[in-house]
């Protein structure tokens, strides 16, 4: 594995490691962790950064779904241009053409259950090549983006061994 | 009047106990005395302990092991060069602590010599003497990489002893011992008759290069008992299982005083143990991965701070040197930093003025110790 990679792959466990701390770990220089996070963020490998949040554990009440959307294409009309009219939407989180019994996997998050199938049946819906959609609504998040969920310490070992 | 025996009443309480005390009534504590892995065992070997439970495997099993996991055992072992028989040269043990136990009883008699290389793990000094054999320890120095060398074991007076044991990748400062290293211990204990107890147990934690063993010098296969154990490199340290291998008679001997004393290793831990020996290499070396990482921050942190580490290359332990007396530092660092380590003099000759620092812990946790170690290092020196 090159140094970019591992570069990589440690802003994939905690995006917050600063230069030094990756450096530290890699036997790099700061100056050489920034010119490979440079790179990959101009090579638009690394798209941005963003936290990892259980909403349920939030009171406010934030609800997620995952919708599986059908569409049917004609000759003018490609999954890319579905893509474009859909992904901007600010309630979408993820989009992604899947294979399978389904064409895309939406992930979609508002304020209310309401908010949510509002959204579904009057901004998707609509859209001529949506032929189906389901949605799901998430009940709890075990594990996201890689960091499992769970409540507090769990180190049951002793504070000396020999 | 007391109703202990003599060798009871000789046997120090461990050294650990006090800052033990000291770390239970202390609030925030970032524990870098830990001696084992922070991760669990690979799934897989947790299954196949549930499932061995589920099917109702809960007999004794073969005084020496299972026959499959002792072949599992031989055959893994192979990697590191070693050919042993699993029926004739293959011990299960509960631990290695159990066979280093076995061990000291199968060849120490009384007024025998056991050469000890320090620092070392607490246990192999007790073990000698609950055997009746007395304590050589072979000082080992920073300045070697802690590696054990012809010369340390000269100026110890090592050609003395009956018996020479030591840990390489070593508990607590790290040092691993590269093939070349281990031609001139070969020779010393081919000329002198010394036979060798290898504790090999963090084999699998070595991050440079592969694991050297003395075992396969010319002429140290029938002189030596290798080590090993599922603990360290498989997380399984609460699992209880090692094994131990040498040439049949030591085995055999072994096994019978195991016979006696432990009967056999526990068997839920067997079937765990054949199953991590099958199918989990990728979780190892990706638990690998991860120490070598933790190893490189906190020894990089270390040099930043000022602190006289050598670059330890195996295990999850560093041994930097600190100023001062080592257990005054541990002490001021756990009660006023809230950072636990352990004080190097702890582990014997060789470790004074060290502290054993585990990097089995986050690396969040390490990032805060360490700045916390930085901190209280400033005030320290003042």
């Amino acid at each position: 594995m090159d140094d970019r990679r591992r570069v990589l792959d440690l802003l994939c466990e905690d995006a917050r490691y600063t230069a030094e701390d990756v450096a530290r770990q890699l036997d790099l220089t700061p100056e050489e962790v920034e010119a490979h996070v440079s790179s990959l963020e101009d090579e638009g490998v690394v798209h941005g950064y963003t936290a990892v949040v259980d909403w349920a554990s939030l009171d406010d009440d934030v609800v997620e779904a995952m919708v599986e959307l059908n569409v049917e294409l004609d000759r003018e009309t490609g999954y890319e241009d579905i893509s474009k009219r859909i992904a901007k939407f600010s309630e979408v989180t993820a989009f992604r053409l899947v294979s399978g019994d389904y064409d895309f996997a939406v992930d979609v998050r508002a304020d209310s259950m309401n908010d949510v199938s509002r959204f579904v049946s009057e901004e998707i819906a609509p859209i001529p090549e949506v032929t189906q959609t389901v949605t799901h609504y998430v009940m709890e998040t075990y594990k996201a983006a890689g960091i499992e969920f769970e409540d507090g310490e769990t180190d049951d070992r002793l504070s000396y061994s020999p | 009047m007391s109703h202990l025996s003599e060798r009871a009443e000789r046997t120090p309480p461990s050294g650990i106990r006090r800052f033990f005390e000291i770390a239970e009534e202390t609030d925030d504590v970032i524990s870098l005395g830990v001696g084992e892995p922070d991760f669990s065992a690979p799934w897989p070997a947790r299954k196949a302990a549930i499932d061995a439970l589920e099917r109702g495997q809960t007999s004794y099993t073969a005084n020496r092991g299972r026959r499959d996991l002792r072949e599992a055992i031989a055959s893994h072992a192979t990697r590191y060069g070693h050919e042993y028989d699993p029926d004739e040269e293959v011990l299960v043990t509960t631990g290695v602590s159990e066979g280093m136990d076995l061990a000291m009883r199968a060849l120490v008699d009384p007024g025998d010599v056991v050469a000890v290389v320090e620092p070392a793990y607490i246990s192999y000094g007790p073990d000698a003497t609950f055997s009746g054999g007395s304590v050589l320890p072979v000082p080992t120095a920073a300045s070697d990489q802690f590696r054990l060398t012809r010369d340390a074991l000269e100026r110890a007076g090592a050609e003395e002893a009956d018996l020479l044991v030591y840990c390489y990748p070593n508990n607590p400062t790290g040092a691993v011992m590269s093939q070349a290293d281990y031609e001139e211990v070969a020779a010393f204990a081919r000329e002198h008759d010394l036979f060798v107890l290898a504790d090999e147990v963090y084999a699998a934690l070595s991050y440079d290069g592969g694991h050297a063993t003395v075992a396969t010098e010319p002429g140290m296969r029938e002189r030596t008992v290798v080590f090993d154990g599922f603990s360290k490199a498989y997380a399984m340290t609460g699992l209880r299982l090692g094994y131990a291998m040498g040439p049949a008679p030591v085995i055999d001997a072994m096994n019978r005083i195991h016979q006696y004393t432990m009967l056999s290793a526990p068997t839920t831990a067997q079937a765990a143990a054949i199953e991590a020996l099958e199918s989990c290499d990728d979780a190892v070396a990706e638990m690998c991965r991860q120490y070598d990482r933790r190893r490189r921050f906190v020894l990089s942190r270390f040099r930043e701070m000022g602190l006289d580490c050598f670059e330890a290359k195996g295990a999850f332990y560093v041994f930097p040197a600190v100023p001062g007396d080592d257990e005054a530092f541990a002490e001021g660092l756990l009660r006023e930093a809230g950072v636990a380590v352990v004080p190097g003099r702890v582990f014997g000759d060789g470790g004074e003025g060290h502290v054993r620092v585990s990097y089995a812990r986050s690396l969040s946790e390490l990032r805060e110790a360490t700045d916390r170690i930085e901190s209280f290092l400033a005030e320290w020196r003042a």
